[in-house]
């Protein structure tokens, strides 16, 4: 669906603030979240953990366990039958170790008692007979050949040789002739980057609430960016029928693409299943750091040349991904992003996935990107500052823009990469001096974006109202944006529209709330949605004038006569039409099911001051200011929400965020006091620019932006530590000990 | 086990509850007396999702033992409004868009009043220190502390 090239927009609605409509729940308290559900005759339900990194699972003992009163069931990895090679199984066992336990943390049993102290209690009653292995959690230990095998027969055709079974896949993307492109640069910079595994840090853990039976139907409450793909992986991997297994997402606190697939859920429900009785699980937060998300840490080599002027005449990237014990796609995610702000005649980006004895990884934000992108964009600073270059002049000089041939293959329709560039340039925060310590970085971000499966149904109600029902958990603020798309395409007030996010039986099926995809894609179907319920009101009203469907048109939230021909009929509002629709043929609905196409990509500039304190290598964020492509700002505020919070998520991963595994391979800071995200007294203003270049894949230009802002924050700050300290900084995150050991490198 | 018996205030109104002597604060309220506002993001004291004020002083209800509420008068987020009509700060959080999952806004709702309480005209680092015990992850802080400023602002009558 393209954009509306024929509409003139001046736009109602669309572009202002409403207030959101889940907001005084959510200040009252009375919001119900992943652990607010209760039921009768509930039990509680906790997991016991494997303590070793790697152990072979001899034999599990409940008997102890199982008499003590109170215990209703216990399940192990034996209680789930055969199923399908696949994600669905992937996950099973990243939830509960089936022989071999294959990280700190890995679920052994699990057990559902009347009361969480009774189930706790139960489980230091479990006997677990384990036979420790190596371990390995590192990436280049976890390559070299005599690596311990973490998980065999994961090796795809396309994995390089001479590694380790670890080593299971390799993704290359680019074009072009890189010798000849190297030939021509005055200047070529090799350097090679590492970023640590963060932790998506969700401030609501992991909740839920299941209901089996034997007969195979269920309920299940639980905090998930997808309710439907919870309900495929559930049934999947117990072996139940999809329509039989009711899953409503609750409230959901937090995400960032850590809640789109499962860590308790399948157990919650087997437990129910095994006890007769509903089963609440949650997580606590050591669960949640050890045993679900994290990102992937990565060593990343770049390779760019430049010519004096600032050409880029060859970019070349080695990414080495690690991602935990099972398989995923990341790799591939970063190969495609390293390049993608620029223009280039000679590219390549090589990744690999290299399996550790760490938790699955799961998306976070961008997932791959953040980490190619850094790496390069530290790079590309380190040439401006040899050519005494100017750092956005490069990038202008370097941009991808429309027809650019990108370096993951396809040719980029409009985008705002240089728009964005030009707005930074043009900005006081880049034009204003820095002071002593000081120093001012800065990085492009870019995410692909998404669309995929979407379902909408809207109701025009008897009294004039209408009722949006989507299938998207509301992360950020959607169903106001949501709604307002509905208000604006009808005609009607803001207030008149009421959108609820529905259970799995009750609308179609739905993608998960993932790739910055609802903006675009759910609002792309409701504004199909309102076209359709629009089309049954015109004809609504020409069977009440007598005239023919055709003759009537939309406007202001009116049926009208096309013009003088038509006839001269009173306007019919959208209340009058809803008021009369049961004498008129019937209720009026609208609804929209597609695989949403154009996803527009976002590109981002983001511009930080910081100041080094080079006796203790605290690094002091000053400034920072957020320029991004929103296509369209359906909803300004929770667009400067999302460009606010993935940039203080960013300066999070870039300054002191990391997964820190002991010799023993067990996780050494698995709770928000050793594992610090950035609090509110780090940070300054984050000052926000929305530059609005439309998506010609959606009817009103929306891109999705969740995800470009967690992009640039690691190289800008990055660039302006090192520019502060003048020393290149080459490892995330720039804890105060890694900055003072960089400094006094540089004086050694 | 033998329950303990404890009577307290709690938003105004006399409650009494059994519990374990091992109960946290946060779970009697939430499991017991059904006020699932104050949330559990760590269960160590290190996000403020369960803040409550005991006695007028901002807790972290998870590190409080139920049985030490004896006596006490404690205020939850369910407190906060009086019926329809909302405190200035829950007001202003929606106005300035300053929550998005909304998991941590009501630990930090209580977290602010708190706050205001003691210093009415409090400047913005001074708002960023009080709630650095408080963790958001989606916003960035940037609209919370707008809201914060200007509910003090509007409460000062300025």
């Amino acid at each position: 669906m393209a954009l509306d090239q024929d509409q003139k927009r001046d736009f109602k609605i669309i572009g202002t603030r409403p207030l959101r409509p889940d907001g005084i729940d959510k200040v009252t308290g009375r919001a119900q979240y992943g652990a607010d559900q209760s039921a009768p005759g509930m039990l509680w339900a906790k997991m016991l953990r494997s303590p070793h990194a790697h152990a072979k699972i001899l034999s599990i003992d409940t008997s102890a366990a199982d008499a003590l009163p109170g215990v209703k069931a216990i399940i192990t990895a034996a209680d789930f039958g055969d199923m399908r090679k696949g994600e669905a199984m992937n996950v099973r066992d990243h939830i509960i170790a089936k022989d071999k336990a294959l990280y700190d943390g890995h679920g052994v049993a699990a057990v559902a008692a009347t009361s969480e102290t009774v189930a706790k209690a139960a489980l230091k009653l479990i006997k677990v007979d384990y036979e420790v292995l190596p371990h390995v959690t590192e990436i280049q230990a976890a390559m070299d050949p005599a690596a311990p095998v973490v998980n065999a027969g994961f090796v795809e055709e396309n994995a390089p040789k001479g590694y380790s079974e670890n080593v299971i896949s390799a993704y290359d993307f680019g074009h072009g002739d890189l010798k000849a492109g190297f030939a021509k640069a005055d200047k070529i910079v090799s350097r090679t980057l590492k970023t640590a595994a963060t932790h998506q840090g969700y401030i609501e853990p992991h909740a839920c609430l299941a209901s089996l039976g034997a007969d195979g139907r269920g309920e299940l409450w639980c905090c998930t960016q997808g309710q439907f793909y919870i309900r495929e992986l559930c049934a999947s991997i117990l072996g139940i029928e999809e329509s039989q297994l009711r899953v409503t997402a609750s409230e959901i606190g937090g995400g960032f693409g850590g809640k789109t697939t499962a860590f308790i859920e399948p157990v919650a429900l087997a437990l129910s299943r095994k006890a007769g009785h509903p089963v609440k699980m949650v997580l606590d937060r050591e669960e949640v750091f050890k045993a679900s998300g994290p990102t992937v840490s990565s060593e990343i080599d770049v390779k760019i040349g430049m010519t004096k002027d600032g050409r880029i005449t060859a970019g070349e990237a080695e990414l080495r991904y690690q991602g935990g014990a099972f398989p995923n796609m990341t790799n591939w995610l970063g190969a495609q992003c390293a390049f993608a702000a620029y223009d280039l005649e000679a590219v390549r980006a090589n990744a690999i996935n290299v399996l550790t004895n760490r938790p699955k990884q799961a998306a976070y934000r961008a997932p791959g990107a953040p980490m190619a992108i850094y790496a390069v964009e530290a790079v590309v600073d380190e040439l401006c500052i040899e050519f005494g270059l100017d750092p956005l002049d490069v990038r202008l000089k370097n941009a991808a823009r429309k027809g650019t041939k990108a370096s993951y293959g396809p040719t980029f329709d409009d985008i705002g990469l240089v728009a964005t560039l030009e707005a930074a340039k043009a900005h006081p925060h880049y034009n204003t001096p820095l002071g002593e310590n000081q120093g001012r970085g800065l990085s492009c971000g870019f995410w692909f974006n998404f669309g995929g499966n979407t379902s909408v149904s809207m109701n025009i109600n008897f009294d004039g109202t209408v009722s949006v029902t989507e299938g998207n958990p509301d992360i950020g603020g959607s169903r106001a944006s949501i709604s307002m798309m509905a208000a604006e395409e009808l005609g009607i007030p803001y207030e008149k529209v009421r959108t609820i996010v529905a259970d799995t039986n009750s609308i179609g099926q739905n993608d998960v709330t993932d790739g910055s995809r609802v903006t675009f894609a759910v609002g792309l179907a409701t504004i199909k949605a309102a076209r359709g319920a629009i089309k049954e009101m015109c004809k609504r009203a020409a069977q009440t004038w007598g005239i023919d469907e055709d003759a009537v048109v939309w406007e202001d939230g009116h049926a009208k006569p096309a013009g003088p021909n038509a006839g001269g009929f009173e306007p019919l509002s959208l209340a009058k039409i809803a008021r009369k629709s049961p004498n008129t043929g019937g209720p009026i609905s609208g609804h929209h099911e597609v695989n949403a196409e154009g996803a527009g990509v976002s590109f981002g500039v983001h511009l930080v001051d910081v100041e080094v304190d080079k006796e203790t290598g605290f690094t002091k964020v000053l400034r920072y200011t957020v320029f991004q492509d929103a296509g369209k700002a359906i909803h300004p505020d929770y667009v400067e929400g999302q460009m606010q919070g993935g940039a203080v998520q960013g300066i999070g991963w870039a300054l002191n965020e990391e997964y820190i595994y002991g010799e023993d391979g067990k996780l050494q800071n698995a709770g928000f006091l050793d594992y610090r995200v950035p609090v509110a007294s780090d940070l300054p203003k984050i000052d926000t620019v929305i530059l609005e270049i439309p998506n010609p894949g959606h009817p009103y230009g929306v891109r999705g932006v969740g995800e470009t802002s967690i992009v640039p924050p690691l190289a800008a700050i990055s660039n302006a530590v090192s520019h502060c300290i003048g020393v290149r900084m080459d490892e995330l995150p720039m804890s105060p000990p890694r900055i003072l050991k960089a400094i006094k490198n540089a004086g050694d | 086990m033998t329950k303990q018996h404890v009577t307290a205030s709690v938003n105004g109104d006399a409650t009494e509850f059994l519990c374990d002597a091992g109960d946290t604060l946060l779970s009697v309220l939430r499991d017991d007396l059904n006020l699932t506002g104050a949330k559990e993001g760590c269960g160590s004291g290190d996000c403020g999702a369960c803040s409550v004020t005991m006695n007028g002083r901002l807790v972290c209800s998870c590190l409080v033992l139920a049985v030490e509420a004896e006596g006490a008068e404690i205020t939850t987020i369910e407190g906060m409004a009086e019926g329809e009509v909302l405190h200035p700060l829950q007001r202003k959080f929606i106005e300035h868009a300053a929550l998005q999952c909304g998991i941590c806004t009501p630990g930090i709702l209580v977290a602010a009043k708190s706050l205001l309480e003691k210093n009415p005209n409090p400047t913005e680092v001074e708002v960023r220190y009080w709630l650095a015990g408080n963790l958001c992850r989606c916003t960035g802080y940037d609209k919370i502390i707008n809201a914060v400023m200007d509910a003090a602002a509007e409460m000062r009558g300025a």
